[in-house]
């Protein structure tokens, strides 16, 4: 069965045609080429694929294009705006968060998803937030660091902005 | 300018990553390309009664269906092993061959039995759903110990007792006098459980015929392109090398699993051609787990003698190393050459011996994961360390520091000869750990621990020191071990006429780092911004030659050789400078980017000499224009980082969990290019080491089947399973490599799970448990504390 | 990891959803985290998905006459941070905290968890101490399930074919009552080996407890040997050891290879003390 679903992907709406056994993540892989969503698993447990929907984090390897019809969605390929790095994309990037880069962008997903709700979040926020994205090269160490370093830059740039 | 080399410059590669552009195998798309699902035995050991793919072929949709009678109709060979390692009694090992598809009985569950290839990756699961085949299932072996008793099911016809190889190293006679007559005996029997390696990215690969060439090119998710090209070719598909390109885009991870040559490699190339298509083909999770080569699953029984004055006399090690049931491409060289030649270890130890039978088992195949043979060999001395320091009322650090090899530089004084073949580069041993000792403060920590236990809470420390050797390695020597490649690296360094710089290695960068490092390098030398520095790797058509990236060897073989063809770039640079300044070569320096007459202000800019090369019009006679050289760069030894790990963990005695409070490592890894990456590979590392001592655990059922086949049940880290890690290092420079470097991919991995084993261990001493296996889960702890 | 095909249907209304379920192959579809990934692996193969996550009747938290009503298609998420929840029945909060992790929370729903029954799912524990009631919608009509009748086996309720769960109605809890949910992880999975769950009532001494456990046996129950133990007495630390020594004693206890019978039912105990001193 195909249907057809309308979504907004990185500021920019689409309507496509899609299998309704069409997982999400395939739907932004194969249909709107997006590959920097990943795909580490097949049982919802490493975060590689994670985008946000709505401005909430999710699994898109464990959902349905069909589900996302009407919805906004956000990949690691939306995250900067107008050539500026998130302050996450730079964080990683100055603390040495990511190595191989593959989990880098469902990571990134994930600690946006939790910057949203807690701009000041401590060590065991951050790695509580995280538990749901596996990192095999880096320890983790970095990537708290990253995200601390990005929790900083946007108190900074909230600063700045008054 | 400032020395780049020693500087924590952010990577370079990080942008594609974090903006999402990087480019892995899975985001290539060809056109007409089709998709593969492979179809793999259910069973442990199985024979093949039936198999029927009319259904399947006679959905629409499906392009076709290969099994393993075709591939054996087509003449094409099983993936090699890489690395012979005869008997000990002269006896050649024991070699089954590893089809690309199992055409009569399947070995593991896992075994490939058939490949559909249809129009989609939906159309070709849905088709694979109607192939039918039709089992009998056979009784199966899955230990290593078991396996080479009598009466055990046999894997293979060829190998009786499941034997592969029976492989010693060492002075047996002299370790038995010793072990008879020391004063104290620390005896030790265990299990170095079997780990699954589990890069992020599952493995993947696309062959792509283009006959207009006759042209194969294979993209895959490799650590070594240039190997899985010589194997492929040589031994398995019979193609000509210069008809065959492969490429390893971005790669997600490798940790060794993405070393070895896979038969899906092979299988998708030589499907290409059959079907005039590409064929990709994206292992799903579940096929990862029970077809990426393993790691570990060693069953040891060691014994460390010791004098009365707690000097260690001698070790003794018997090892049955599982190989699965098919040899991985370095499946034999990690239990051996990477295992028993480290059994060295830090310490004086005047006898060592070491038998290692390779057992076949109807499970997947064993092979290098991240340590390789080497955190084993650090298993065992570091246990038994800890173990005799307990038996014999001694402090563990004091026995370590007692008995460790005094130090030396290589250079004024000679290497360390080994008992067991090595000899070491360079090394301050009782640097590290008392480094690390002052870090984690051991006399203070051994006050709060007793304050702690009065209220109950158990907290303990544990040390584990390691050697390792790396920078693999001096050809010759490793051949007359038995590899069958040699393992050196290549470079070239191609100076463009604006004199930007192309650097080309053979050594694949999947994390490491190694177009920041080398460019840095690079840069470095030349005196030269890195943003006018390219680092190029993973592609056989632009990469002339290369062994790859494992064994903690890229930058200390790899960047060697770079070094090389920076140094030849430098000569002829000269000749051309000392030309343009009417100048003698000799009275030439090189500094900043610039040729200077020694004492005066003329000079000439690393660019305008390149570009005097390729516009050659006031040139040196007879000198050939251009400036582009290639190296290659084989070691005279391998290099030694060693370190000095130390855990304190707290023990919830009531449930048997452990937390993990403290991690200090200091590392000596030689000289450091970029101190940040080193740091994150320490970090990484130590994770796979707490991984194994605390979580993961690939368990086989009686029947074969892996029941930790899933992230629903094989325990990876956390963020929240890990504190923040406390880092340092000495630098002991390597003596025999020009940048002075050793290798830290590995270093992490190698020292950590025993200083985390030492530590749960340590926090448990009032019940007296002497050992347990790892992983050291909550129930384990639990029921060893009651003694059930 | 491809599901075989299905029709999906996404509908506007309970009344649509059920009229749509009559076909005997349709599932539901909430959260989709237990049902798409079995999908995946091809163990489940339904031929119709009904998406209910989307009918606005469905969601939501609100107050009514004494009783906390949560729509069945409410996220963990929300239950989590929900102020009602956090005044009222904190022990919900806390529990959906400990539930998978960001991302599941974020699209998991406490109706389609209740649904799917999963022996080692969090919040059964908490839905048997606070005497929740599970409302369903069906062809004949809509009725009320008290927790305690719901979960009726491994992965089994007492939902009949073609009913749907449309909201959960807990009561609100007098002043002097404290509540706690602790959970012992397994490691990898994340569900519980041992949830407990516990409400007691009482000032000094316990006039009324519930204790509960998910995780430890086929499906979640409440533990009355351990609230006998404590109705009416002071929960000083001695009681509170024995009573939770009483902990899973005469259920059939889960094994696997994290947690084997003899070590779970121990967990048992000890996570019962723990949950038990936290509210005392």
């Amino acid at each position: 069965m195909n249907l057809t679903i309308q979504v907004e992907v990185n500021g920019k709406k689409h309507k496509s045609t899609v299998e309704a056994r069409q997982l999400l993540v395939y739907y932004l892989r194969d249909q709107l080429r997006l590959t920097g969503t990943h795909i580490g698993c097949d049982t919802s447990s490493c975060g590689s694929c994670t985008v946000m929907i709505d401005g909430m984090a999710v699994k898109s390897c464990t959902m349905l294009a069909a589900q996302a019809d009407g919805c906004a969605i956000t990949t690691i390929e939306g995250l900067a705006k107008k050539g500026e790095l998130h302050p996450l994309q730079e964080g990683f990037h100055q603390e040495h968060g990511l190595q191989c880069g593959f989990c880098t962008p469902g990571m990134i997903m994930t600690a946006v998803d939790l910057l949203s709700k807690n701009p000041e979040p401590t060590e065991m926020d951050i790695r509580h937030a995280l538990e749901g994205n596996f990192c095999r090269c880096t320890g983790y160490h970095n990537i708290v660091r990253a995200v601390q370093f990005a929790s900083a830059k946007m108190k900074e740039m909230e600063v700045a902005s008054v | 300018m400032c020395s780049l080399i020693g500087q924590s410059v952010k990577r370079v590669e990080d942008k594609r990553f974090i903006t999402g552009k990087g480019k892995y195998t899975d985001d290539i798309v060809l056109p007409d390309m089709t998709h593969a699902y492979i179809m793999r035995s259910p069973y442990a050991h199985a024979n093949i009664l039936k198999i029927d793919t009319s259904k399947a072929l006679a959905m629409e949709g499906v392009v076709a269906v290969f099994t393993g009678e075709d591939i054996a109709k087509a003449g094409i060979n099983g993936v090699p092993c890489g690395w012979q390692v005869n008997f000990n009694t002269g006896e050649t090992m024991k070699e089954p061959p590893h089809p690309l598809l199992v055409k009569d009985k399947v070995l593991h569950a896992g075994d490939s039995v058939a490949i559909v290839i249809a129009e989609s990756r939906e159309l070709a699961v849905d088709a694979a759903e109607l192939v039918e085949i039709d089992y009998e299932e056979l009784p199966c072996v899955t230990d290593p110990f078991k396996a080479i008793q009598d009466g055990a099911p046999l894997v293979h016809d060829i190998a009786p007792n499941n034997k592969c190889f029976v492989w010693e190293l060492g002075d047996r006679q002299k370790t038995d006098d010793h072990i008879a007559k020391s004063h104290h005996v620390t005896t030790l029997e265990f299990v170095n459980q079997r780990m699954v390696p589990n890069a992020i990215e599952p493995r993947a690969a696309i062959g792509d015929y283009d006959i207009a060439h006759d042209k194969h090119t294979l993209y895959t998710t490799s650590q070594n392109p240039h190997l899985i090209r010589l194997l492929m070719c040589a031994f398995v598909l019979g193609l000509p090398e210069h008809k065959v390109r492969v490429v390893a885009p971005d790669v997600g991870g490798g940790f060794g699993s993405k070393i070895f040559h896979y038969t899906e490699e092979a299988l998708v190339t030589w499907a290409s051609k059959q079907i005039g298509r590409p064929v990709k083909w994206v292992a799903e999770r579940s096929e990862s787990f029970i077809t990426d080569a393993h790691g570990r699953d060693h069953v040891t029984k060691a014994e460390m003698g010791f004098d009365k004055d707690g000097n260690v006399m001698a070790l003794r090690v018997r090892t049955a190393a599982n190989l699965g049931a098919y040899l991985s491409t370095f499946g034999t060289a990690v239990p051996t050459y990477l295992h028993g030649t480290l059994l060295q270890g830090l310490y004086t130890t005047p006898a060592v011996h070491v038998e290692v039978t390779g057992a076949f088992t109807h499970t997947n195949a064993v092979d290098a994961y991240r340590g390789a043979g080497r955190p084993e060999a650090t298993y065992v001395l570091e246990r038994l360390m800890e173990t005799a320091a307990k038996e014999m009322g001694v402090d563990p650090a004091e026995l370590r520091l007692k008995n460790f090899i005094p130090p030396f530089d290589g250079i004024t004084q000679p290497g360390y000869q080994t008992q067991v073949a090595l000899q070491y580069d360079s090394g301050n041993y009782h640097a590290v750990l008392e480094r690390a000792l002052e870090m984690v403060d051991y006399k203070g920590f051994r006050k709060e621990q007793a304050e702690a236990r009065k209220q109950g809470k158990y907290l303990g420390i544990g040390i584990s020191t390691y050697i390792e050797a790396c920078g693999i390695a001096p050809s010759a020597v490793v051949g007359s071990l038995g590899a069958r490649a040699g393992l050196f690296e290549s470079s070239q360094v191609r100076i463009q006429p604006t004199g930007k710089v192309s650097v080309y290695t053979g050594s694949h960068s999947h994390g490491q780092g190694h177009e920041t490092t080398f460019a840095q390098v690079v840069a470095d030398k030349f005196g030269i911004s890195m943003n006018d520095v390219e680092i190029i790797h993973g592609d056989s058509d632009s990469v002339a030659f290369g062994m790859g990236t494992y064994g903690s060897r890229s930058l200390a073989v790899g960047g060697s050789a770079i070094v090389k063809s920076i140094e030849k770039v430098l000569q002829k640079g000269a000749k051309i400078a000392a030309h343009k300044l009417e100048a003698a070569e000799a009275d030439l320096e090189y500094a900043g980017g610039r040729w200077t007459v020694k004492g005066t202000d003329k000079s000439i800019g690393f660019g305008d000499v390149a570009l005097t090369a390729y516009v050659p019009h006031d040139y040196p006679q007879g000198l050939e224009p251009g400036l582009d050289f290639s190296s290659f760069y084989d070691p005279t030894n391998f290099t030694y980082p060693y370190g000095a790990h130390i855990a304190v963990v707290e023990v919830d005695i009531e449930t048997g969990k452990t937390t993990l409070k403290r991690f200090i490592a200091c590392d000596d890894v030689g000289n450091v290019i970029n101190p940040m990456i080193v740091d994150g590979q320490i970090h990484g590392g130590v994770v796979q080491g707490i991984g194994q001592a605390l979580f993961e655990e690939a368990i086989y059922d009686s029947n074969g089947q892996l029941i930790t086949g899933s992230y629903m049940d094989y325990t990876m880290p956390r963020a929240d399973d890990v504190p923040m890690f406390e880092v340092d290092r000495t630098v002991t420079p390597c003596p025999h490599n020009p940048l002075g470097v050793k290798g830290a991919g590995e270093a992490g991995t190698i020292g950590s799970a025993p200083a985390v084993v030492n530590a749960v261990l340590d926090a448990l001493s009032p019940f007296n448990i002497k050992d347990m296996n790892m992983p050291l889960t909550p129930q384990k702890v639990w029921k060893a504390i009651h003694n059930k | 990891m491809i599901p075989s095909e299905f029709d999906y249907i996404k509908a506007k209304s309970i009344d649509e959803a059920i009229s749509l379920l009559k076909d005997g192959d349709a599932k539901l579809l909430a959260g989709g985290h237990s049902l798409i990934p079995a999908m995946k692996l091809r163990l489940n193969r339904p031929t119709k998905l009904i998406d209910i996550s989307r009918i606005a009747e469905m969601k939501g938290i609100k107050q009514e006459d004494g009783e906390l009503v949560i729509g069945a298609m409410t996220t963990h998420y929300e239950i989590m941070t929900n102020d009602l929840i956090k005044k009222h029945l904190p022990i919900l909060s806390q529990a959906a905290e400990l539930i998978g992790d960001v991302q599941v929370r974020n699209k998991g729903t406490l109706g389609g968890s209740l649904a799917h029954a999963d022996p080692s799912a969090d919040w059964p524990a908490s839905m048997l101490v606070t005497d929740a009631v599970i409302v369903v919608a069906g062809a004949k009509g809509k009725r009320a399930i008290k927790a305690g009748d719901f979960f009726t086996g491994f992965f089994m309720t007492a939902l009949e074919e073609g009913e749907i769960v449309t909201q959960i109605r807990i009561p609100l809890p007098s002043a002097n009552t404290k509540s706690a949910y602790v959970k012992f992880m397994q490691p990898a999975s994340r569900f519980a080996i041992v949830g407990c769950a516990v409400v007691v009532t009482g000032n000094g001494s316990i006039d009324d407890i519930k204790v509960a456990f998910t995780g430890v046996s086929e499906s979640a129950f409440r533990d009355t040997a351990v609230e006998n133990a404590l109705k009416g007495k002071k929960a000083d630390t001695e009681t509170i050891k024995n009573a939770a020594d009483q902990a899973a004693e005469g259920v059939s206890i889960l094994s696997d290879h994290f947690a084997g019978e003899e070590y779970r039912k121990h967990l048992a105990k000890v996570y019962a003390k723990r949950a038990l001193t936290e509210v005392a």
